[in-house]
C-alpha cells in the first residue's frame, strides 16, 4: 500500500487495520449472539467488550517506543520462561497438567504470551547480531535454543497447538532473518522423517488419535471424528448464501462441538454461506497484507522482522483453524482470532496487532510518544 | 542467494528479507485461495449431500406403527382385532446401567422373580437396535408409575399403542398363527426402519403371516427437531397411520370356536367346509396355543411346557397331520369301483376276511353276503379286498387323487402337506420294489403306504356331497372355483350317499351319532387307522400306541351343505371318539343352543374352556419347574419362535401307517390280540400281512 494515495491525517491512524478489525469482530459478535439462541449473554457481548479492552491495550503498546522495546525483549522472554516453569512445577505437585496461573483476578496462560514474545525475542537477537555471523552456526545455535525451550515447556503441558504455534512463529521469523536455505531444506527434510517417529513415540494417544481420525474422519464417525463431520456438515449445509441469520441448525441443536469457539467458523459458515467465509478470508488477507507491507516499509531490521513475525504468528491461527474446521488439518485446539470466543487468544492476537501498529508508527514519526 | 555466507551484509540480508517476505506473503495468499477453494467445494460442490445430512441431524422421523388389519369371519366377526395398549419398551443399545435399570423397573412393574428373570433373558439374547417388549397390556397405574420414573430409565420407552387381540384365543391359533417382533433377519431382508420400530408387530405365522402385505398398512410418522443429545425442540409435522386393510375370511367364528373347544382334551382336528362353495368353514387343530400369548413373545417356560406337550399343541394338524384314512376311503373307492363297471347291486359273500394266495387277509367281522351299499355301511373290508383285487389298486389311486387326497390345495396355508396315495411307480422310486397284491388290499382300504391330511379328507368328503369339484376356499367373497367335472354320474354318486347314509342312519357303524333336526340328518364314515402293527386294535392302555379315529360326514343328507372332517389322534375307534364331535359339530350348525347345553356339560368334566384349562395347565407346570427352568432350547420370542418349524418332522411320505408322532415301539404296549376286536370299524394287517392262521 503506497503511503502517498492515503492522505496524511487519515494515515497517521491505522486504520487500514482497524476498520477491518471492527468488521470482523462486530461480525464476529453476530454469529456469538445467533450461536447463544438470539442472546448477547453469554457470548457475543464478552466478545465485544473484551475486543474494546483489548484495542485499547494495543493502542497503548503502539506508543511503546522501539527502544523500550528493544529494551524489554530479553527480560520479558526469560520472564515468560520462568512463568512456564512455574505452571509445569504447580502442575507436577498438584499431580496434573496444568496451563494458566490463578492470579486471583484472571487466569494466565504463559503460553499465549509467549507467542508474541518469542517472535519479540528472536528480533532482537537478529537485529544484534552481526549481519556476517547469520550464515554461521552462532546465528542459528542461540535462535534454535530460544524456541526450543519454551517449545518443549508447552509440549510437557501437553499443549501441542501452542507448541507448533510457537515453533511456527519462531521459524519464520529466523527464515526471514536470512539464515541460508539450505538449512531450511535440510531441516524440512530431517521433519519428514522424524514426522512419522514422533508421531508414535512423543504423541499422547488422545492426540495421536486426532491425526488419525483427521486422516479418515468417517472412520469413527462419533467419535473422535465427529467433530470433523459435523464441521463439514454445518460448512456445506450452508451453500452459497446460507440459511440465514439465527437459522443453523447444526450450531443451535448442539451437532456442532464448539460452536461458539474453535468451530465458529463452521457456526458462521451455516447461516452466512459462501459469501460469509469469504468475507472473512478477504479481512483476514487485509490484516495480513497491512502487516506485511509494514514490515516490508520498515527501514530498520528489528522492525522488520518483528511485524512479520507478529503477522505471522496471527496468519498462523488463522490458517491452522481454517484448514481445521474445513477438514484439511487434524482437531487441535487452535481457536479463530478476532472471532472465536475467548479471552486468551483475544489477548494474545491484540498483542499481536498493538506490536505491528507501533511498528507502523516507528516508520512514521521519530519512533517515540508523538 | 545466500548460499556466500562469509559475504553477508546487511544489504544483502535486506534484499533477503524482501525476498522471503514476499514468499511467505505469497503463502499466505495460497493458503487463502487454497481455503476458499476447499470452501467453494464443500459448500457448493457437495453441499446437496452436506444439506442432506444436516436435515437428517435436524430432524428425527419416528414411525407410529399402523394398526393392523383386522381378521374378520364370514359374519365380520373379527377373529383378530386390536386393542389400546399401554407398554413398555426396552432399547437395549440405550441402557446405561442394564441390571439397574430392569431391576428398578421390574419393581415399578410388580414383575415376580420369574418374570424378572425372563426379562433379563430375553434382554441377553437382544440384538442393539432392536427395541425388546418389557411390559405390554398394562394397566394405568403401572404405566403411569413408569412413566413418571422415565428420566432414571434410560432406554426405556413407554407408550401407549395397540396390540393384536384373539378373541377366541386357541380356537383360531393354527389358523390365523400370530405376531411378533420383527426377527434380525426380517429386518436384514427388508431394511425398513418400521421394522424396529418397538410396537410393530408382523405375522408370524399362518394367515397373520400369509396376508402380511394386506394387513400391514402405512405406518403414520411423526417429524420432530431434536437437539444432539435427543432432546425435543418442537414437533414439525405429523401423519396419522392408515390402518391394514382387513381381510375377510369363510371361516365362521361361532363353528370355529364351538368345535374347537369340543374337541375337549383330545389331540384332534376338524374341518367343516362349505358344500356350496368350497369354503372353509372352520379349520382346527388341537390342542392349541394361545396366539395372544405370543404377541408379546412367549414366555420361555410357556414356550417349554408346550413344546414337551405329547399332544403336540404346536403343530397344525388339520394341514400338517398325515394319517392313514382307514375306512373313511371306502366311499370314495365304491366311486372308483363303479367307474370301472362295477355294478353297486352285486354281492359279495364276507366269510370274515379274504384270501390272497397264502395269506389270509381278516375282517372285522363275518359280515355275510354284501353289495356295495352295504359294505359301506357295515365297513366290510373283504368286499373292498375282492373288488380291488378284481379291478386293480391302479383305477382306484387315480380316483383319491381326483377327489383331494394327496393333493396340495391353492389356499393361504403354508406347509400344508400332501401326504401319499400310492401306486406302482411310488412304490418303485421310493423303495425299489414292485408294486404287490397285498399293497393293493391295504391300499384299498386305506392302510398301508396311504397318509392323507384331515383338510384332504373334508375336500373329499365335499366333493362326493356336492358331486362337484369344489375347490377349498379361505377368503370369503370368491367366486366358488371349480375343477374340470367329477365324471361320476348322479346314480354313481348315490351308491355312495346312500351307504353313508346307512352307516349314521341305519344298522352302520356310526348310528349311535345319528342327528336329525327339524328333518335334517347326516351321512358319514367311521374310519379307524393303525397306529402300530398288529399289536393295538381298539383302546389299549398307551395312549400313544392306540388307533387314530376318523370320521368324515355331510348335512343335510338330502341336500349336502357342510362337509366335515374329524381325526382324533390316538382316539380308539372312530365310531366313539371321533363321530360324536362332529355330531355336535353339525348340531351347532343347525341348532345351536342345544349344541352349547351339551358341550357345556362335557366342559365341566374336562375342567373348563381350552383357555380356562391351558391357564391351570401353565401354573402347575410353573410351579413344578419351581421358576427355575433350564434355559437350554429356548427360542427367542422373535428369532425362530415359529412353531411349525419346531416340532418334530416327519419324512414327507411316510410308509408306515403310523403317522408322524406314533414313538418307537414301546415293550409295555398292551399286549391285547388285535385280531379279536370287535370294532364297528376296520382294523386291517398292516403292510406285512399275517400269514395265514
Amino acid at each position: 500500500m503506497s503511503r502517498a494515495i492515503v492522505p496524511e491525517a487519515i494515515a497517521r491512524q491505522p486504520w487500514g487495520v482497524l476498520l477491518p478489525l471492527i468488521a470482523l469482530v462486530g461480525f464476529g459478535s453476530a454469529v456469538l449472539y445467533s450461536a447463544a439462541g438470539g442472546h448477547w449473554r453469554p457470548w457475543a457481548l464478552t466478545h465485544a467488550l473484551r475486543f474494546a479492552m483489548f484495542l485499547v491495550m494495543a493502542l497503548v503498546i503502539a506508543r511503546v517506543p522501539r527502544d523500550l522495546f528493544k529494551w524489554a525483549a530479553y527480560p520479558g522472554y526469560v520472564g515468560i520462561l520462568g512463568l512456564l516453569m512455574l505452571v509445569e512445577m504447580i502442575g507436577a505437585i498438584g499431580g496434573g497438567s496444568q496451563r494458566w496461573l490463578n492470579l486471583g483476578f484472571m487466569t494466565l496462560q504463559p503460553s499465549e504470551l509467549m507467542k508474541p514474545v518469542i517472535v519479540l525475542v528472536l528480533a532482537r537477537f537478529f537485529d544484534t547480531l552481526p549481519p556476517a555471523l547469520t550464515a554461521s552456526w552462532r546465528g542459528l545455535l542461540p535462535a534454535a535454543g530460544m524456541i526450543a525451550i519454551p517449545a518443549v515447556l508447552v509440549i510437557l503441558q501437553p499443549d501441542l497447538g501452542t507448541a507448533l504455534a510457537i515453533c511456527f512463529g519462531g521459524v519464520v521469523v529466523v527464515f526471514l532473518a536470512g539464515l541460508p536455505l539450505r538449512w531450511f531444506l535440510g531441516a524440512g527434510l530431517a521433519a519428514a522423517i522424524a514426522a512419522p517417529i514422533a508421531f508414535f513415540a512423543l504423541l499422547h494417544d488422545y492426540q495421536r488419535n486426532r491425526v488419525l481420525t483427521f486422516l479418515d474422519p468417517e472412520s469413527d464417525p462419533l467419535g473422535t471424528g465427529y467433530h470433523i463431520t459435523q464441521s463439514k456438515i454445518a460448512i456445506g449445509s450452508g451453500g452459497l448464501f446460507g440459511k440465514g441469520f439465527g437459522q443453523g441448525s447444526q450450531s443451535h441443536l448442539e451437532y456442532l462441538p464448539e460452536a461458539h469457539t474453535d468451530f465458529v467458523f463452521a457456526t458462521m459458515s451455516e447461516e452466512w454461506g459462501m459469501l460469509g467465509g469469504l468475507f472473512v478470508l478477504l479481512v483476514f488477507a487485509l490484516i495480513f497484507r497491512w502487516g506485511l507491507t509494514v514490515a516490508q516499509d520498515s527501514r530498520d531490521r528489528f522492525s522488520q522482522l518483528l511485524a512479520a513475525g507478529m503477522t505471522t504468528t496471527i496468519f498462523f491461527y488463522v490458517a491452522i483453524n481454517l484448514m481445521m474446521v474445513m477438514g484439511l488439518a487434524p482437531v487441535v485446539g487452535i481457536p479463530l482470532p478476532f472471532v472465536s470466543h475467548g479471552g486468551s487468544s483475544m489477548m494474545t492476537n491484540m498483542i499481536c496487532i498493538g506490536t505491528i501498529m507501533a511498528v507502523s508508527r516507528w516508520q512514521r514519526g521519530s519512533g517515540g510518544l508523538s | 542467494m545466500d548460499r556466500d555466507a562469509r559475504h553477508v551484509s546487511s544489504g544483502t540480508l535486506k534484499n533477503s528479507f524482501d525476498r522471503r517476505s514476499f514468499f511467505i506473503g505469497a503463502m499466505q495468499g495460497g493458503v487463502g485461495v487454497l481455503l476458499a477453494a476447499r470452501m467453494a467445494w464443500i459448500a457448493v460442490a457437495e453441499g446437496e449431500k452436506y444439506k442432506l445430512q444436516s436435515e437428517s441431524n435436524r430432524v428425527n422421523l419416528s414411525l407410529i406403527p399402523p394398526r393392523r388389519g383386522w381378521l374378520l369371519d364370514r359374519n365380520n366377526i373379527p377373529l383378530a382385532s386390536n386393542k389400546t395398549d399401554f407398554r413398555v419398551d426396552i432399547v437395549p443399545d440405550r441402557l446405561v446401567d442394564r441390571a439397574g435399570t430392569v431391576s428398578l423397573l421390574g419393581k415399578l412393574l410388580d414383575f415376580d422373580a420369574f418374570e424378572m428373570q425372563e426379562l433379563s433373558e430375553k434382554l441377553e439374547k437382544a440384538n442393539g437396535y432392536q427395541p425388546i417388549e418389557a411390559a405390554s397390556g398394562l394397566d394405568w397405574d403401572r404405566f403411569a408409575a413408569v412413566s413418571v420414573r422415565l428420566p432414571d430409565l434410560p432406554g426405556v420407552i413407554a407408550q401407549r399403542g395397540f396390540s393384536r387381540f384373539y378373541p377366541t384365543g386357541p380356537a383360531v391359533g393354527h389358523l390365523i398363527g400370530y405376531v411378533g417382533p420383527a426377527s434380525a433377519e426380517d429386518y436384514e431382508k427388508d431394511k425398513n426402519p418400521l421394522l424396529v420400530t418397538p410396537g410393530y408387530k408382523v405375522g408370524k405365522d399362518g394367515l397373520e403371516k400369509q396376508f402380511e402385505a394386506e394387513l400391514r398398512g402405512t405406518p403414520g410418522a411423526r417429524r420432530s427437531e431434536v437437539t444432539a443429545s435427543g432432546k425435543l425442540v418442537r414437533e414439525l409435522e405429523m401423519r396419522e397411520d392408515v390402518q391394514g386393510k382387513a381381510v375377510k375370511l369363510t371361516i365362521d367364528a361361532g363353528l370355529q370356536d364351538y368345535a374347537a373347544r369340543r374337541i375337549g382334551l383330545e389331540s384332534a382336528s376338524v374341518v367343516v367346509i362349505d358344500c356350496l362353495t368350497g369354503g372353509i368353514l372352520s379349520l382346527i387343530s388341537m390342542p392349541s396355543f394361545d396366539p395372544n400369548n405370543f404377541v408379546g413373545g412367549i414366555g420361555r417356560l410357556q414356550w417349554k411346557m408346550l413344546n414337551e406337550d405329547d399332544h403336540i399343541p404346536l403343530l397344525n394338524k388339520a394341514t400338517r397331520g398325515l394319517y392313514p384314512p382307514g375306512s373313511t376311503m371306502k366311499p370314495m373307492a365304491s366311486l372308483a369301483l363303479q367307474l370301472q363297471g362295477v355294478s353297486p347291486d352285486e354281492r359279495i359273500t364276507c366269510p370274515g376276511g379274504y384270501r390272497l394266495g397264502s395269506r389270509f387277509f381278516r375282517c372285522d367281522a363275518v359280515h355275510g353276503s354284501v353289495d356295495m351299499r352295504s359294505a359301506i355301511e357295515h365297513s366290510c373290508n373283504t368286499y373292498f379286498w375282492a373288488m380291488s383285487h378284481r379291478v386293480g389298486y391302479d383305477a382306484i389311486a387315480p380316483v383319491a387323487k381326483l377327489l383331494g387326497l394327496g393333493q396340495k390345495f391353492d389356499l393361504p396355508i403354508s406347509n400344508q402337506r400332501i401326504g401319499t396315495i400310492p401306486d406302482a411307480a411310488w412304490k418303485m422310486k421310493r423303495y425299489n420294489q414292485e408294486w404287490s397284491a397285498s399293497d393293493s388290499l391295504n391300499a384299498s382300504i386305506g392302510q398301508g403306504y396311504v397318509s392323507v391330511s384331515p383338510l384332504q379328507l373334508a375336500v373329499m368328503t365335499a366333493r362326493m356331497a356336492s358331486g362337484k369339484n369344489l375347490q377349498p376356499e379361505l377368503l370369503f367373497g370368491q367366486r366358488p372355483r371349480l375343477g374340470p367335472a367329477l365324471p361320476f354320474t348322479p346314480e354313481q354318486l348315490a351308491v355312495a350317499h346312500d351307504g353313508m347314509f346307512a352307516v349314521v342312519n341305519g344298522s352302520g357303524t356310526g348310528a349311535r351319532s345319528r342327528i336329525d333336526i327339524g328333518g335334517v340328518k347326516m351321512a358319514g364314515k367311521t374310519g379307524t387307522a393303525q397306529v402300530r402293527a398288529m399289536i393295538s386294535r381298539g383302546s389299549v392302555a398307551d395312549w400313544k400306541g392306540r388307533d387314530h379315529a376318523l370320521f368324515i360326514c355331510y348335512a343335510p343328507t338330502d341336500a349336502p351343505r357342510y362337509a366335515m372332517s374329524v381325526v382324533v389322534e390316538h382316539g380308539t375307534f372312530g365310531a366313539r371318539a371321533a363321530a360324536p364331535i362332529a355330531k355336535d359339530v353339525l348340531t351347532y350348525l343347525f341348532d345351536p343352543a342345544q349344541a352349547w347345553d351339551t358341550l357345556l356339560a362335557l366342559e365341566k368334566g374336562w375342567g373348563g374352556t381350552p383357555q380356562q384349562r391351558m391357564t391351570a395347565k401353565y401354573s402347575s407346570f410353573v410351579a413344578r419347574s419351581g421358576g427355575t427352568a433350564p434355559s437350554s432350547p429356548v427360542p427367542s420370542e422373535s428369532a425362530s419362535a415359529s412353531p411349525s418349524a419346531t416340532p418334530p418332522a416327519t419324512p414327507p411320505a411316510s410308509p408306515a401307517p403310523a403317522p408322524k408322532a406314533a414313538p418307537p415301539p414301546s415293550p409295555a404296549a398292551s399286549p391285547i390280540s388285535a385280531a379279536q376286536g370287535a370294532p364297528a370299524t376296520s382294523p386291517t394287517p398292516s403292510p406285512s400281512a399275517s400269514p395265514l392262521p
